[in-house]
């Protein structure tokens, strides 16, 4: 059931991330790009990593694909298509891309991964993510946390700056 | 960890989304298709954190935290470059990455 239901997410991810390279109006685009990240949550629900979902529907499928949406309203023409690319360019990206791709399968194919089997296993569950979040102790993150709320704080100052219409 | 599935399935579905972003960052032409496929790099990266630390490392959460900071850092990464966007678009009424010479003052 399990299997089944990683392939579809699989195959949902990759036919909407190709779509969303190549759609040439700018909205469908930003539409598959929300059906990628939707994906995205799903497929953490199925490894079982509920907060890691649930952030990820909430920032990502709420916060950025709303955000991108936004401001394609603000700045382009909903009904205009990109022309064509070139083909050499096309042709050239893509070989890029594939070749790039072969060689990381390959490697993969190749590598032995073997799991570390240890006695305890931390179940990945909101408690531990807060714990984690929020310890100095060994294994705590509570330095990245406090520079990434800073980070937050910063980014949003900025934009609202870079953004707001200077007077003149 | 899903049973029946193996590790290497799942790198290989991050690698290849990975690769097109990349492809889709290369031929594209729009600041904001751009970004788009930024945030799709960003995401496959995140998955491959899962991924590993869910089936190779399950005692510790380092994966699963790398990439909830992989994702804080996409929202700030978004909003600043969103911002800079509208900010060239209102100066040249356009975010056609060729005809956006010069990005100083």
């Amino acid at each position: 059931m399990n299997v089944i239901f990683f392939y579809i997410i699989a195959a949902a991810i990759l036919g909407f991330s190709i779509l969303s390279v190549t759609s040439r109006k700018i909205l469908r685009a930003a539409t598959f790009l929300l059906f990628v990240l939707i994906s995205t949550a799903a497929l953490y629900f199925l490894l079982q990593v509920h907060f890691l979902a649930a952030v990820q529907l909430m920032v990502y499928a709420g916060g950025i694909a709303v955000l991108i949406i936004f401001s394609i309203l603000l700045t382009s023409n909903v009904d205009f298509t990109f022309e064509k690319i070139d083909w050499k360019k096309q042709l050239f990206s893509g070989l890029l891309a594939l070749g790039g791709a072969a060689i990381t399968i390959l490697t993969l194919l190749q590598f032995n991964f073997k799991a570390l089997i240890q006695p305890q296993t931390v179940t990945p569950d909101i408690r531990s993510f807060g714990r984690a979040f929020l310890s100095y102790g060994d294994g705590g993150f509570v330095l990245p946390f406090e520079v990434i709320t800073v980070l937050l704080l910063a980014a949003m100052v900025a934009a609202i700056m870079v953004a707001k219409k200077s007077k003149q | 960890m899903i049973e029946g599935i193996d590790i290497t399935h799942i790198l290989i579905v991050s690698t290849c989304m990975f690769f097109i972003g990349v492809y889709g960052f290369l031929v594209r032409r729009n600041l904001i298709t751009i970004l788009m496929a930024t945030e799709l790099i960003l995401n496959a990266v995140s998955i491959n954190f899962v991924v590993l630390n869910k089936f190779l490392y399950p005692n510790v959460l380092q994966g699963y935290m790398f990439s909830v900071f992989i994702i804080a850092i996409a929202a700030a990464e978004a909003a600043v470059a969103i911002a800079i966007i509208i900010n060239v678009y209102r100066r040249y009424r356009t975010i056609n990455v060729e005809n956006v010479h010069e990005m100083k003052y």
